[in-house]
């Protein structure tokens, strides 16, 4: 794809119905602009779809039962969203750099993270875990919105680079940043939005609307649909069904070419819904109902891309079966992981303050080690 | 040449030096700035190294943040030290513990350049001294120069330095002229831009009594050393030039010398940097001590109208005023 595409709403215009590809029975239907993007996709990459989605869902299941077990501090589950997650991710090239949330454990297994790598943040042994530029997958955030400016400034390096609009495939790259709905309410994103516009810088802006914000609902967070949010900073913006991967795959593939061709920054609403409790230390039965719950549940991105796999003679049922029998073993390894997590020497917490040496941190942390040394002289 | 042009000259020499260095803040292209620090660099290194931001704190710093991360070095310019807050939690959140959570697979050579505290007769939120605030915040450094030589080199080695820097720039003090040598080379070696950044100067040498200051209340300090002269103090005048880290060091070595202390900075005095100060040095120098460690600086008020600053800010009578009472224990 040499050419940037039209998107296809405009900043002008409202925001249009859902962009969709796979409806919930796993059927597909066509779309003028974006059907023709997912028509390539081959049977492979439709099971790899399918198999990272399990993949993120086994993991998630199991990083919530260990924080229920104890063995994690918190987790924030993301079942529900590993359509959106996934088929966006899907559209990344490895030079495209991705600016996660915190929730965002699909988007790493499609980066190649290994997941177990997100566990030392939520049990507590270290704050960060990988290296961001191993798999162009930034550390996770949690000041909400904040990382939407680390995005936009990393898209205007990449401009500055020159690495935009060259039509050369190997050097020309895109940056994304993840968030959710409530994000869309703080200042942060909304300053991240009008850096990227005036800059026309290479980002995309996926939003997640999960529908609620822990216990908030979307609509305290915006009156318009949130995809017209992106039209009045002046950019194209997109509202897809984040429970079709297909449909997310290709709306991500259409404004990713634009970052990459130098066509400037597109913000994306994927429709979704959070299953889960925002994380491990909220009850939603509080705040919403199980019928809304049970509605979603009829939507879900897994089973439907697994119907239409099926439908059209794509998997059988040694596949499903092989993938079941890797996300089990997966489970078995992040279990084993988790509890295998020893903690660091009570000095790491004095490693990375600064990048310099620093003579406060140097005292300090003699201070804490003579302190820990009496105990041992004591016990001698 | 008056700090505000050693600034420039030393930003002009960074970008030189480094073709990843670039400026970015409100106003800083063709206006130059509103003190002018970045005068003529946008005519000489374009647009895209000396940017024009949207009017956003958070943006500033944030995206700064960013272009870090892609490989670039940027100087962010805040307009006013009180126009900081909208940029803090980018600053104090993620600036200065990005390097921490990521398990120092990220570093962030970010340098914040700001104005900062009063006595030019500004409206509200112009004359703040946030120093304290930022100096709580581990993963910052935060120096200040108080003459146009440390304008010039400081500026440079901050931009050099691997880490976060908060640059405070002494507003009152920018019309100040001082020698700066432009054709001697900085050190900007890793050493250089640590230690040698952060080390106190003692500018004054003398006997009875150390006097600190940083920043605009040096040159306040060193007037007011003058004086005591005249009535025969001795005065050892120490210029912090960082605040952290903090050079207890050099002041412990004067203190041990004199056996008394004063800090002098336009901070508030509750809390301040002042305050850190006095508790380490007590506990260094309990017995070398011959009086209490003594502070002057701004009242626990926000910072006032300008009618009541010169009576807010640590003024020549009030320094000459706890030097007295430092002699008199």
């Amino acid at each position: 794809m040499t050419e940037p595409l039209t998107a296809i709403v405009g900043p002008e215009a409202a925001p249009g119905p859902q962009v969709q590809l796979l409806d919930p029975q796993g059927r597909r239907h066509d779309h003028p602009l974006y059907g023709p993007l997912a028509a390539g996709l081959t049977t492979d990459q439709l099971r790899t779809m399918y198999r990272d989605m399990v993949l993120t869902r086994a993991f998630d299941t199991a990083a919530t039962a260990l924080q229920r077990q104890g063995e994690l501090g918190l987790w924030p589950p993301c079942q529900g969203q590993e359509g959106a997650q996934v088929g966006s991710a899907h559209a990344l090239r490895p030079r495209d750099f991705v600016f996660p949330s915190y929730r965002e454990h699909g988007v790493a297994q499609v980066r190649g993270l290994d997941l177990r790598e997100l566990l030392p943040v939520f049990r507590g042994t270290r704050h960060g875990g990988w290296d961001p530029r191993t798999h162009n997958f930034h550390i996770y955030t949690f000041v909400i919105g904040a990382h939407t400016l680390h995005a936009v400034g990393y898209a205007m390096g990449v401009q500055r680079d020159g690495d935009v609009g060259t039509g050369d495939p190997a050097r020309d790259r895109a940056v994304v940043a993840y968030f959710g709905d409530g994000a869309t309410s703080q200042g942060d994103t909304n300053e991240a939005l009008v850096f990227a516009a005036s800059t026309n810088a290479p980002v995309v802006f996926f939003c997640q609307n999960n529908q609620w914000a822990i216990s908030v609902p979307s609509t305290t967070q915006s009156r318009v649909p949130l995809a017209s949010r992106g039209g009045g900073f002046g950019m194209p913006s997109v509202r897809v069904d984040g429970n079709d991967v297909l449909a997310c795959y290709a709306v991500a593939t259409e404004a990713l070419e634009r970052a990459r061709s130098g066509g400037g920054p597109t913000f994306i609403e994927a429709v979704t819904y959070r299953m889960g409790a925002h994380t491990t230390s909220d009850d939603p039965t509080r705040y919403r109902d199980r019928a809304e719950e049970d509605l979603w549940r009829t939507r879900d991105p897994i089973t439907r891309l697994r119907a239409h796999l099926e439908a059209e003679g794509l998997a059988d049922e040694a596949f499903v079966a092989g993938v079941d029998d890797d996300a089990a073993a997966l489970v078995a390894e992040v279990r084993a992981f988790a509890r295998g997590l020893e903690p660091p020497p009570h000095s790491a917490m004095f490693d990375h303050v600064y990048t310099a040496a620093h003579p406060l941190i140097d005292a300090e942390r003699a201070e804490q080690a003579a302190f820990e040394a009496s105990f041992a002289e004591a016990d001698q | 040449m008056p700090l505000a042009r050693a600034i420039n000259a030393g930003l002009r020499r960074a970008m030189e030096h480094d073709e990843k260095v670039m400026l970015m803040g409100e106003d800083i292209g063709p206006l130059g700035g509103v003190f002018r620090v970045t005068a003529d660099l946008h005519k000489d290194f374009g647009p895209a190294r000396v940017v024009d931001t949207p009017l956003a704190e958070s943006g500033i710093i944030g995206t700064a943040i960013g272009l870090a991360m892609a490989g670039y070095r940027p100087v962010c310019e805040i307009q006013f030290d009180g126009f900081v807050f909208p940029g803090f939690d980018q600053i104090t959140s993620q600036l200065a513990k990005l390097t921490y959570r990521s398990n120092g697979y990220l570093s962030l050579p970010v340098v914040i350049r700001m104005p900062f505290g009063g006595g030019i007769g500004a409206v509200e939120h112009h004359s703040e001294s946030p120093e304290a605030l930022f100096a709580h915040t581990a993963g910052l450094r935060i120096v200040t120069p108080a003459t146009a030589a440390d304008g010039y080199a400081m500026i440079q080695q901050a931009i050099a330095a691997p880490d976060p820097v908060i640059f405070l720039e002494p507003k009152s003090r920018y019309w100040d002229k001082g020698e700066v040598d432009l054709t001697a080379a900085v050190d900007l070696d890793e050493r250089a831009v640590t230690t040698g950044l952060h080390a106190a100067r003692t500018v004054r040498p003398g006997e009875d009594v150390t006097v600190v200051g940083y920043g605009p209340t040096v040159k306040t300090v060193l007037t007011a050393a003058e004086v005591a002269a005249g009535e025969g103090t001795s005065v050892e005048v120490i210029d912090l030039r960082s605040v952290s880290p903090l050079d207890v060091d050099a002041v412990a070595a004067s203190v041990a010398r004199t056996g008394r202390l004063v800090v002098v900075h336009e901070a508030p005095v509750f809390f301040g940097p002042g305050a850190e100060l006095a508790a380490r040095i007590s506990e260094r120098c309990f017995y070398l001590l011959q009086a209490p460690v003594l502070r002057v600086g701004g009242f626990h008020t926000p910072y006032p109208a300008a009618v009541h600053e010169e009576e807010y800010l640590p003024g020549l009578d009030r320094v000459l005023d706890a030097v007295d009472r430092s002699l008199a224990y």
